[in-house]
This record gives C-alpha cells, sequence and structure tokens, in this order.
C-alpha cells in the first residue's frame, strides 16, 4: 500500500522534490499537493520576466494540470493549509482535515513589509507571486511614479521591469550602495551608474518613515524630510521564512524551521525544505541550494542516506543589459590576496578573492563572460598558482591585454588645465601634430603651464596616445591603492565629475576594493571640497580626532577646546570653562599657544555632556583636532594699545567668524597684528595681516612649526574689506589646489607666488567667484560639530557602549 | 532587510568546539554600528571593539593596540583591518595580528550575525579576573 505524503506548498522547492520522488519511485507515495496560490508550481525566479514584459505567465509555468493528472498527484490550490495536528497526523484547511503519513513543508518566505505607518494601505505591494506581479502591471498600465523599497536583487529587478513598463522609479536603499549583500561598493557604483542612466532615481542612506496616502498609497515620506510621489509602492526590503505553520505546531523553529542534514525537522513525521527551513543556522533565498535540498529529501523519503551540504552560491541580476555576477566570500582580509581589473574606459571591474591560491569570491561587472569559468574553479577549489599572473584575463587570455587608462575614460571635450582651460580633445590634437612630451603639449596648448597640477593627466594622455613611445615620468603616488598622484585624482574628480569614494575609486582604477587610511581621508577632503552640496561628508573616512571632534591623547581621553574668538573671552566664558573643568574631573586646564584655553584629560564618555556645557554658556568647539581653521590670532589693537593703528581684534574676530567650520587641505593659522611691533606674530601665520597706518599688508604662507618662514607679502590694501577678501580668496584657492597634509607655504613654495597673486590679487573676476565657492561650501559647514554631537540621539548611535556586560549577573 | 545571508566570524583562536558554542547573547542589530566603523562592548576584564566592515562583516576585538594600549574602536577601518588612531599601527580584523611587521597579537573573540542583529559569545558576560 503507497504512503500518504502530504506536501504543503507548490513552489520551486516542492517542484523539484516531485520530480525526483515520481523518478524514483513512481507510485510509492499517494501524494496531496496543497497550494495556496490559486495555480500550480511555475518558475517564480522569472517573474522579473514576466514584469517586464519580456515573457508571459504561461512560459514559466513548470508543471501543468497534464502532468500532475499522469502522475497521480492530487492537486489543491487555492487551498491554504491553516493548521497542522501532528498528534493526529493530518493537516487542516478550510475543506476540513486530510491525513498524511508523511509530511512535507515547504512554504517558502513573504515579502518582509518594513513596520512603518502606512505599509498596509492599498498600492503597497510586496514583490513574491503572481498576484503581485498583476498588481503591479494594473498599476504601470495606469503610469505614474513607483517607489521600490530595497536596492537588493529583488527591488532593483522590479525597479528596472517598472521602468521599462514606462513608470517613474524611485529606488529607496537603506544601505551605502546597492545590492550590499552580493556586491562590493565598486559594482554596487557601477550598477548605480547604470541604473541612473535609465532614468532610475537611486536613494542610498534613505531610511523610509512612512508611507502617505489617505485611501492609498500617494507618497514615501523618508527620515530625512524628503517626500517622493508614489502611485505604486513595492516592498523589496527582504523576505521572512514562512513558518507560522511550524511554529504553531510546535516545531523547532528558530529563523527558519529547524532541519537536520536529511530534512528532518523536529518531528519523525515532518520534513521540511526550500527558504523556509534552516540549516545549520543558515537561511536561504536562491535556489540553486533548494533543489540540492530536493534531491536530499527525495533520497530520505525513499528510505535511501543523503546529507545536504551547503553549496557555493552565486547571484546574477535578472535585468537585461546589465552583466553582473557574484559569488563566494568576497571581504577582504588576512591570508587573502586581491586580484583587482578595472577597465575604466569600458565600465567594467572585476575582483577575484585568493586564500591559499584557490578562488574563494568572485564579484564582476559589466563582462561576465567568464563567471562560469572563475565559478567553476571556485566550487572545486582548484589550485591556481600555476595561472595566477593571467588568471583575471579569463580563459581566452591575449598577452597584452590591459586595462585601460583613467585618462582613455574621458570624452574629448574634458577639462585637463583648469587653470588655462585645455580640454583633452585639444591635448589630442597636439599629440595628433606631432607633440611627443609634456613640455611640447604645454608650449602648443598651454595645459600644465600654470599650476602643473594636471602634468601627470597630461603625461598620462600622451602614454594613451603614443604607447611604448612614450615614457612617463613617475609621480608619488597618494598610497599603495592607486598608481595615480593626488593632482590627478583631483583633476579626474573635476573632469568626470566623481561624487563618491566608491565612483573616485572605479574610474581611478585603485588597486584596492575600498582604500586605506591614507588615501580615504583625502578622498574624503577632495569630494566635500569640490562638491560641498553633494557629497556627504564620511565620517568614516576621517581619522579618530576629526571624528571624535576632539584630540585624542596617549592615553586615549581626548582634549577639548572651545574657540576664543580672536582670543577675546569673557568672565562668564571663563567661569563656564572653571565649572566644566571641576564637573568633568579634568585632570589639566592650559593656556594654548593659540591664544585660548585647552581642557586636557577628557573622558570620551563625557565629550557630548561637556560639549554642551559649553554650548550652553555660548561657546562653539575651537576646531583644534582639525584639518581645518583653527585659530586666529590677534593683537588688543586700537581699542587700548596707544601704537595700533587699526582695529586689529575686530578684524580677527570678523575673519575667524567667516572662516570657522571650513575643512582645508592641512590645517590653517592666521593671525592680525595692530602694528608692524607685531605682537600677535602674524609674519610666520598661514595667512597673517599687519595693521599700518594706511591701511593692512596682507601676507601668505608663513611657517612657524617644523619650517620657519616669513610670510610673503600679497599685497597691501587701503580697508579691512579688501582684507577680508583676500584672506577668503586665497584660502579657498589653497582648499582647491593644494594636495592633501600639505600646508600652505609647501603649497606656495611648489606653484609660486606669482601663480597665487594672479588669481587672487590681479584678476577681480576669479577672486570673487573663489570668495562665492567658499561662502558656498560654508553654507554647509559654518556650523558647531558640537551641539550636533551632543544631540540626545547620538549617544546611542555614536557615543554610549553598545552594550555593558559588566552588569550582568555573574554566574 | 534581507534575511537570507548571514555570516559568522570564528577567530582562528578559538577551537570550534561544539559544548560552549550555540549560547549567544544578542547585544546590537548590525546597524547600530556603522558600515567601516566600530562600538564597543563593556565587560569585567576590559572593552571589547566590535567592528562592522564594508562588506557588513563583524568582528571583536580586545579595544587595545599591541603598540601602546590604543583604543581600536576609534581607528579607521578599511578592508579587514583597522588602523590605530594613536600612531597608525594596522591591525587585521580577521585573527588580531599587526600587518607589515609589528609585535604583539590582539585578542579575537566570537561574534556572529543572524537576521540582522548582532550576537556574541555567552562567555564574555561571565568572564571574571577570577
Ligand atoms: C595645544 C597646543 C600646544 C599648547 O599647549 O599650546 C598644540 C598641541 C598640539 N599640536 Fe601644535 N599645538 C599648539 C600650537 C601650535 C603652534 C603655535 C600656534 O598655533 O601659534 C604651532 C606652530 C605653528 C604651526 O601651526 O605650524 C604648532 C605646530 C604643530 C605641528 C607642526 C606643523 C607644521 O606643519 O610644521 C604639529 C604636527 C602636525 O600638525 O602635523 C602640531 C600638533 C599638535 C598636536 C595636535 C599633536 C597631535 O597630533 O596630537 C598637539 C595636540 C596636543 C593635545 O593632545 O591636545 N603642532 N602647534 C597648541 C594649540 C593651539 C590652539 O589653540 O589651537
Ligand atoms: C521576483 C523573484 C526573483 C527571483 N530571482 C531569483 C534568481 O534570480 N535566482 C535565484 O536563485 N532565486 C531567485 N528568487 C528566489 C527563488 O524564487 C526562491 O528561492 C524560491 O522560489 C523558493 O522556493 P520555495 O519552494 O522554498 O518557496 P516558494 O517558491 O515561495 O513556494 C512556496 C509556496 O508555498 C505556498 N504556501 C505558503 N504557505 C502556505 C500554506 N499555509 N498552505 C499552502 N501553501 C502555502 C506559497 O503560496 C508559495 O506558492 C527570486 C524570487 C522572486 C520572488
Ligand atoms: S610641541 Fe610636540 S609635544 Fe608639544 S604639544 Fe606640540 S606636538 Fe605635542
Ligand atoms: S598605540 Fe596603536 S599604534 Fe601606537
Amino acid at each position: 500500500m503507497s504512503r500518504k505524503l502530504v506536501i504543503i506548498g507548490a513552489g520551486m522547492a516542492s517542484g523539484r522534490l516531485l520530480e525526483h520522488l515520481v523518478d524514483a519511485a513512481p507510485g510509492a507515495f499517494d501524494i496531496t499537493l496543497f497550494g495556496a496560490e490559486p495555480r500550480g508550481n511555475y518558475n517564480r525566479i522569472m517573474l522579473s520576466p514576466v514584469l517586464a514584459g519580456d515573457k508571459s505567465y504561461d512560459e514559466i509555468v513548470t508543471h501543468d494540470a497534464a502532468w500532475y493528472r499522469a502522475h497521480g498527484i492530487t492537486t489543491r490550490f487555492g487551498e491554504p493549509v491553516v493548521k497542522i495536528d501532528r498528534r493526529a497526523r493530518r493537516v487542516i484547511t478550510a475543506a476540513g482535515p486530510t491525513g498524511y503519513d508523511a509530511l512535507v513543508i515547504a512554504t517558502g518566505s513573504a515579502a518582509f513589509f518594513i513596520p512603518v505607518p502606512g505599509n498596509d494601505l492599498p498600492g503597497v505591494v510586496g514583490f513574491r507571486d503572481m498576484d503581485d506581479v498583476e498588481t503591479m502591471l494594473q498599476a504601470a498600465r495606469r503610469g505614474g511614479e513607483a517607489v521600490v523599497i530595497g536596492g537588493g536583487l529583488l527591488g532593483l529587478e522590479a525597479a528596472a521591469a517598472l521602468r521599462a513598463q514606462g513608470m517613474e522609479v524611485t529606488v529607496v536603499h537603506l544601505m551605502g550602495h546597492l545590492m550590499e549583500r552580493q556586491l562590493d561598493e565598486a559594482a554596487g557604483y557601477l550598477l548605480r551608474k547604470e541604473l541612473e542612466s535609465r532614468g532610475i532615481t537611486v536613494l542610498c542612506d534613505a531610511h523610509t518613515r512612512a508611507i502617505l496616502g489617505h485611501d492609498r498609497a500617494e507618497a514615501v515620506a523618508l527620515e530625512d524630510g524628503r517626500v517622493i510621489g508614489a502611485d505604486l509602492v513595492v516592498m523589496a526590503a527582504g523576505i521572512r521564512p514562512e513558518t507560522r505553520l511550524a511554529v504553531d505546531a510546535g516545531l523547532h523553529v528558530e529563523r527558519g524551521i529547524v532541519v537536520d542534514d536529511a530534512m528532518h525537522t523536529s518531528d519523525p513525521h515532518i520534513f521540511a525544505l526550500g527558504e523556509c527551513v534552516e540549516h545549520d543556522s543558515v537561511v536561504y533565498g536562491l535556489v540553486a541550494p533548494l533543489y540540492d535540498m530536493a534531491a536530499v529529501l527525495a533520497k530520505t523519503l525513499t528510505g535511501h542516506e543523503a546529507r545536504f551540504r551547503p553549496p557555493a552560491i552565486s547571484t546574477r541580476l535578472k535585468v537585461t543589459g546589465v552583466e553582473l555576477f557574484s559569488a563566494g566570500d568576497f571581504a577582504t582580509g588576512e591570508g587573502r590576496e586581491d586580484i583587482v581589473f578595472r577597465d575604466p574606459a569600458r565600465g567594467i571591474y572585476k575582483r577575484l578573492v585568493l586564500r591559499d591560491d584557490r578562488i574563494i569570491g568572485i564579484v564582476m561587472y559589466g563582462d561576465t563572460a567568464d563567471a562560469s569559468w572563475f565559478f567553476d574553479k571556485l566550487t572545486c577549489g582548484e589550485d591556481i598558482a600555476p595561472i595566477r599572473d593571467t588568471l583575471i584575463f579569463g580563459p581566452a587570455f591575449q598577452p597584452g591585454q590591459e586595462p585601460a587608462s583613467a585618462t582613455a575614460a574621458l570624452p574629448g571635450t574634458a577639462e585637463i588645465c583648469g587653470c588655462n582651460g585645455v580640454a583633452k580633445g585639444s591635448i589630442l590634437a597636439a599629440i595628433r601634430a606631432g607633440a611627443t612630451s609634456l613640455a611640447e603639449v604645454k608650449a602648443r596648448t598651454g595645459a600644465s603651464a600654470s599650476c602643473g597640477g594636471c602634468a601627470g593627466l597630461v603625461e598620462q594622455i600622451l602614454a594613451d596616445t603614443l604607447g611604448a613611445d612614450f615614457e612617463a615620468p613617475q609621480v608619488q603616488p597618494v598610497c599603495a591603492c592607486t598608481d595615480l598622484g593626488h593632482d590627478d585624482i583631483r583633476r579626474l574628480i573635476r573632469a568626470q565629475k566623481l561624487k563618491s569614494i566608491p565612483a573616485v575609486m572605479q574610474e581611478a582604477g585603485w588597486k584596492t576594493s575600498c582604500g586605506c587610511h591614507l588615501c580615504r581621508p583625502a578622498l574624503n577632503y577632495y569630494l566635500l571640497c569640490e562638491w560641498p552640496l553633494e557629497y556627504r561628508d564620511d565620517a568614516q573616512s576621517r581619522l579618530v580626532n576629526e571624528r571624535n571632534h576632539a584630540n585624542i591623547q596617549r592615553d586615549g581621553t581626548f582634549s577639548v577646546m572651545p574657540r576664543m574668538w580672536g582670543g577675546m573671552t569673557t568672565p562668564a566664558q571663563l567661569r563656564a570653562i572653571a565649572d566644566a573643568a571641576e564637573k568633568y574631573d579634568v585632570p589639566a586646564v592650559k593656556v594654548t599657544g593659540g591664544q585660548r584655553i585647552d581642557l586636557l584629560g577628557v573622558k570620551r564618555d563625557d565629550l557630548p555632556a561637556i560639549w554642551a556645557d559649553l554650548n550652553a554658556a555660548g561657546m562653539v568647539s575651537g576646531h583644534a583636532y582639525s584639518k581645518g581653521l583653527r585659530t586666529v590670532k590677534t593683537c588688543v589693537g586700537t581699542d587700548f594699545c596707544r601704537f595700533g593703528t587699526q582695529d586689529s581684534t575686530g578684524l580677527g574676530i570678523r575673519l575667524e567668524k567667516i572662516l570657522w567650520g571650513s575643512w582645508t587641505p592641512h590645517k590653517v593659522k592666521l593671525a592680525v597684528s595692530g602694528c608692524p611691533r607685531n605682537c600677535a606674530e602674524a609674519t610666520c601665520k598661514d595667512v597673517g595681516i599687519v595693521c599700518v597706518d594706511s591701511g593692512y599688508e596682507v601676507g601668505v604662507a608663513g611657517a612657524a612649526g617644523m619650517d620657519l618662514k616669513k610670510t610673503e607679502p600679497l599685497a597691501r590694501v587701503a580697508t579691512e574689506d579688501e582684507a577680508v577678501d583676500l584672506t577668503v580668496a586665497f584660502i579657498q584657492l589653497y582648499r582647491e589646489n593644494a594636495r592633501y597634509l600639505e600646508r600652505p607655504y609647501r603649497w606656495v613654495e611648489r606653484i609660486g607666488m606669482d601663480w597665487v597673486r594672479a588669481r587672487v590679487v590681479e584678476d577681480e573676476a576669479e577672486r570673487a567667484a573663489l570668495i562665492e565657492r567658499f561662502e558656498l561650501s560654508q553654507s554647509v559647514y559654518r556650523k558647531d560639530p558640537w551641539a550636533e554631537q551632543a544631540r540626545p540621539e547620538y549617544g546611542p548611535r555614536k557615543w554610549q557602549p553598545l552594550a555593558d556586560l559588566t552588569l550582568e549577573a555573574a554566574e | 532587510m534581507s534575511s537570507t545571508i548571514e555570516s559568522t566570524t570564528r577567530p582562528a583562536t578559538a577551537a570550534a568546539g561544539k559544548g560552549d558554542m550555540g549560547r549567544w547573547i544578542d547585544i546590537a542589530a548590525l546597524d547600530d554600528i556603522p558600515p567601516r566603523g566600530a562600538r564597543v562592548i563593556r565587560t569585567r576584564l576590559g572593552c571589547i571593539a566590535i567592528f562592522r566592515t564594508h562588506d557588513d562583516r563583524v568582528f571583536a576585538l580586545d579595544d587595545r593596540c599591541p603598540h601602546k594600549g590604543g583604543a581600536l574602536s576609534d581607528g579607521l577601518v578599511h578592508g579587514h583591518a583597522v588602523t590605530c588612531p594613536l600612531h597608525a599601527w594596522v591591525i587585521s580584523l580577521e585573527d588580531g595580528r599587526v600587518q607589515g611587521g609589528g609585535e604583539g597579537r590582539v585578542g579575537t573573540h566570537m561574534v556572529r550575525v543572524a537576521a540582522g542583529r548582532i550576537l556574541i559569545d555567552a562567555s564574555l558576560a561571565t568572564r571574571n579576573a577570577a
């Protein structure tokens, strides 16, 4: 007599199980298949092409009525199982009970609806089954706007398909880059660029606050206040194993229904497979491992021995025209080696992660022709040592194949030389006309004839065009992650409008996946300087002092130094400082060489509180820790001194109020002295102003640290306003052109005072433009970081420990 | 967030014995640590830094640099390494070793991520100087 086998769920895993069973043991079971959907087994992964209009539902059906009939399978579609009665061994549906000898739970997963207000409004759909696809297609026929919440595989396939159906699509993604589970930042950047070129708006780091609407979804509101119109909202923020029946039946369930290697649940008569199960603490969300489970369970049910072993898993995105592949473990780390190939010109990125001469991870974007060749080597653990050098080029390796350079990717209109406005096309023309060296290109086009910052790029273009005939002189690279120097990177950021760290790393051909402690701070600065409004400062690319807004000390405590504008203070401020010093047990209070007071040895945990107290007394951060404006020292000037010629104190305070908060390549210090006796030591500062009877002598590029150097005269002006303008313009020129960690005196030494004077003093239009760009940047950065970071919500996010286990009861 | 991927990081030093495993304490959500960032947990034997890398892996190391005791949780995270905030030694998060030749090694601890939650080895809560 055949055993009664009941299967709950007509999905991809149970479909495969049925095939194995009817093959291996025809007639051994009397099978009843329950399905909540009003249809039989179909290829769920092809729902994306159905949504995009590339396929019809009929084309993705895997088992039709004739097949079930031919194999004697009773189908009960559209009839969800509501309860498992383990004692009586039967399942219950609306139509009543059905007994079993063996039960298989294959209920898959359900879309996870993020818990925000409005998530149950009509017009909010998951992307899981054919009904969801039909709802979306109906919405798409009416046109309008769609918001997809979640930038993973499902979300992006939905977004691309809805876009292809003519909707305006926005993807809202919580994380910093798309498909972060499968892709590294570099590939995520390329993917984003491709989707944006199709007209899809991509918002990363975006937290959904609510879905707005009265009778149906009308818009999605983000935590940062943005509101995006939405006629359709697709929830693609993850999936949850469908375990409700198993939980109610008292089976062992963790995240999924727990199964052993043979697919037994905790009840000997009940088995489970597919996305609803958890095996060895892992839950799966792709079909390959589920098919392996189906093969194992078929053996178990027919009395054979078999064990499920987690296979290597690979992912592709099913979006027409996007080539993307990811597999294995692509994290970097000790004992692992990366082979990275980037071809900026063709938008290609390939990365292999090796350990012990074996491929353990693969990420490919743009060209995935060799993906299966690599994946094969990964799954069988092949020793690749003999072909290591050419491995990344794939099986059809041609000797001499090299990635194209970053400059090869630039269009002819891209401006290479900012000083003299020379585009790449003009440089190419000069080379075609016979120029073979930097000097000749400079002579014919003017490129790199001024500050020389673009010399590296001009040489790269010479090398691209002349090939082996041109031998490029070596520039000092930023760090071991790249061959390019600081100037080249800055020019590329400008010319190619690169607005994120992954964008720079891809387009400039970085050799590592996410940089190091030398390049990340530099890139972060270059990007915020170039795109003050678009780029978001990345705290994780800053070193400790700038991330914590305080100077770290040798014992891990911090020093706190409030601003004292121009060195002026009041009894009330001094009292507040004294109170803070006592309240927080500050071990040392010192007057600094920068005319203000330092509280040394503050405990990290006390920082937000001491800042809040100082804020309350009207004081803000002194930025004593930043590559930015530090101090403006002043002398007492005309207010009190019998020799004072101008209001040096007032001018110093005015300058500090304009400049504070700005980030610069290295620190910047100013001083204003009221007469040539120079009590504020203005003649050794980055910018030093000495007041005289007839006006102001503005000097720049002094030094009194590791080097000692007198300032160079920039100009002598009659009014305070002119002195301020010159100062601001000089600092903006420095911000835009110096290399990261280059003090002004070093930078001026390299490019020459004439070049500086030409822009800041002689060219009035340029001076005004520099001031305008500085002001634009300050509209973002002229604010107190202490006030921000002392806000209560920063406590649990940053300042408090994640957990305090000293409070756990000792055993 | 997808619930389909999880990673377990077992330090090279800890024997993967079955006995004491399986007791994990849930301490926080993965999103409580910024990518390429770190936070600390306090234990009776000192602070432990919990790092989250660019690829959402999580590591737990003693929060003391083997050079002069810098708090690694205040370092800059890149790849699977952290640069110490005091004198820029680079420490591997995978095994706590100093990269590029420095002496010493930082203690590593068991941590794992499941369903977007960070779980640590329960013995860290009960460990005592005794
Ligand atoms: C607090 C202070 C010393 C004091 O007690 O007076 C100080 C303290 C430090 N200086 Fe300074 N400098 C201080 C005034 C100076 C001055 C004098 C001045 O500002 O008028 C100079 C010479 C002028 C100059 O800037 O070059 C000065 C030249 C340096 C240098 C050498 C810079 C150079 O390019 O040559 C460094 C190293 C660096 O920045 O790389 C440095 C670095 C440091 C650091 C940040 C070292 C570090 O990285 O930890 C010290 C932090 C101590 C701490 O834990 O808080 N400090 N330092 C002064 C704070 C001034 C302020 O109110 O902001
Ligand atoms: C749009 C989309 C694209 C995808 N693309 C890919 C891809 O490219 N590659 C890849 O590997 N994977 C992909 N997947 C994932 C893949 O489809 C799933 O891993 C797979 O379908 C899971 O199989 P399953 O049998 O466990 O669950 P399912 O296929 O979900 O089947 C479970 C079935 O059980 C039914 N059910 C649930 N509860 C009950 C109940 N109480 N009573 C009766 N029936 C019930 C459900 O209605 C459902 O029909 C994609 C998924 C989607 C939605
Ligand atoms: S002079 Fe040297 S020791 Fe003194 S504060 Fe400056 S950096 Fe520190
Ligand atoms: S204490 Fe870490 S490098 Fe010195």
